[in-house]
């Protein structure tokens, strides 16, 4: 059998993604919901999952800013969430 | 290091539905002209026709975006444009794709930047859990599981139809969809359409996908419910209101158009609509603009639009028979944008300490009525963070009557080494 997932690694941990989703999804599935802190440091997450309202941005291999629903999952990543922006 | 594709005769700026036929069209007029998709999704297709894994695109989808492969255009995918500048009698499009700056340059340019959801704000609509219902469709597609949960969709639209069916057919459990809209005004909309049997057959065979879920219209979402995220959702409609637990709720009150790109080349809009002539140019010479941002109407409609504007572009002319379509397709948008035209009660949901703008954390009652969006701006940052207003202005512009502010570069937060970039050309 194939094995269609990539192995990345979310705040540390090791987990594994369908081949083909998003950051956001397979961050999503991790059971995360802190994908940002707001300036006034309230907990964020993808409200419109198509690169509009910035909600979802998290750190990817140490690039900040990115958003979750826009990259594709890679293997090998590493995706930092929680972050004030 | 950036880089700078070789000169197009025609840009299109977006690959959703209006964006590929104009790409497909101006190619196809002449063959061996350069025709470059610029599109920030991952392969072209844009929200209606998003793919993800495991997924079959719909024939009509497949159909264009074989069209499009088999036409000569170039496609540059997970592509954002971050300015538009005139350049001679063309422009000058720069762009952002994996932090790099690229920039072409082109005779003529066609805007199909697509639509976005109006998000209203109302107590907790910023805690997790709380998303747009094409955010939610999104994330579905791009892989997210939703099996087992519980979820309640709260808006207006046609829209929320496929979601509801998509979602239960994915394993959610959509307990309800809310319709904020009214039973008579949804009903005169349905009987509206008795010429069109097959968008009532679609509605039809959508609803019996979700058949176990209630549809409940003149009924909307008053507040979400939770700690450090949702938990349960209040509803209403009206009369009496219930609190339902809910692991997601999903909102949106129908579409935006996404003219920002237009505004930036001085387009002249009404409202937030482009502005366009019969052969789908903007008041800017050169600059066509096709589907969304030049009306809510669905994909056939933003079809049509991209076919006339992408052969005009090339010079080429267009059939009566094509002009009649359009016009068919304008007169059912002003039907749909009548049957789910806002409720009142929706303005005032928003309580003094709900965040308007989600992106610097700007309260209700940070925002004086009496001002203009620019003064919001200035005085409070509203509007000022990452997303540049998209959220929160077309929010604004719902609650208190404004127009919206001028666009200025980037429009899209940008590297500054892109920016840079820019300046040395």
């Amino acid at each position: 059998m194939i094995d269609d997932t990539v192995e990345l690694r979310v705040n540390g941990h090791l987990m594994r993604a369908a081949h083909g989703s998003s950051v956001a999804s397979a961050l999503i599935a991790a059971g995360i919901t802190r994908f940002r802190s707001s300036t006034t440091g309230e907990p964020r997450a993808p409200v419109c999952g198509m690169g509009v309202c910035f909600e979802c941005r998290v750190t990817i291999d140490g690039m900040p800013h990115q958003r979750a629903c826009l990259v594709g999952v890679q293997s090998g990543m590493s995706v930092t969430t929680g972050e004030e922006t | 290091m950036s880089v700078k594709l070789q000169p197009a005769e025609v840009v299109v700026v977006g690959g959703g539905p209006a964006g590929i036929a104009a790409a497909v069209c101006a190619a196809e007029a002449r063959r061996g002209a350069r025709v470059v998709l610029v599109d920030e999704g991952f392969a072209p297709g844009g929200q209606i026709w998003r793919t993800g894994p495991g997924l079959r695109p719909p024939r009509l989808a497949r159909h264009w975006t074989e069209r499009l492969a088999a036409s000569g255009a170039w496609v540059q995918s997970q592509t954002s444009v971050v300015d538009v500048r005139r350049d001679g009698d063309g422009f000058r499009v720069l762009c952002e794709t994996s932090g790099q700056a690229l920039t072409v340059s082109c005779g003529r340019i066609v805007l199909a930047t697509g639509a976005r959801e109006r998000f209203l704000p109302f107590p907790g609509w910023t805690l997790p859990n709380v998303m747009g219902i094409g955010g939610i469709q999104a994330l579905l597609k791009a892989g997210t599981s939703f099996r087992g949960q519980r979820i309640i969709i709260a808006g207006s639209g046609p829209l929320m139809l496929p979601v509801a069916a998509s979602l239960t057919s994915a394993g959610g459990r959509v307990l309800m969809v809310a319709e904020q809209t009214s039973a008579k005004r949804l009903a005169l909309f349905t009987a509206s359409l008795w010429r069109s049997p097959a968008r009532l057959g679609q509605a039809a065979l959508l609803r019996a996908k979700f058949f176990a879920s209630s549809y409940e219209t003149g009924t909307w979402v008053k507040s979400a419910i939770g700690d450090k995220a949702m938990r349960s959702v209040m509803i209403t409609n009206g009369k009496r209101e219930r609190i339902l637990d809910c692991d997601v709720l999903c909102t949106g009150f129908g579409l935006v158009p996404n003219s920002e790109l237009a505004r930036l080349l001085g387009c002249a809009v009404d409202g937030r609509r482009v502005v366009v002539d019969d052969v789908q140019q903007t008041t800017a010479v050169g600059a066509y603009c096709a589907g969304e941002p030049t009306g809510i109407g669905g994909v056939e409609r933003s079809l049509v639009e991209g076919e006339i504007a992408g052969r005009s572009a090339m010079g080429e002319s267009v059939s009566m028979q094509v002009r009649s379509r359009r016009a068919a397709l304008h007169r059912y948008a002003e039907g749909l944008t009548r049957a789910f035209e806002l409720r009142d009660e929706l303005r005032t949901l928003a309580g003094g300490d709900t965040v308007v703008c989600r992106c610097e954390d700007v309260r209700m009652r940070d925002i004086d009525p009496a001002w203009t969006s620019r003064q919001a701006k200035l005085y409070t940052r509203a509007g000022m963070g990452a997303c540049q207003g998209r959220i929160c202005g077309a929010a604004l512009d719902c609650l208190m009557g404004w127009t919206p502010d001028s666009v200025r570069p980037p429009i899209e937060p940008a590297r500054v080494a892109t920016l840079l970039d820019e300046a040395k050309l």
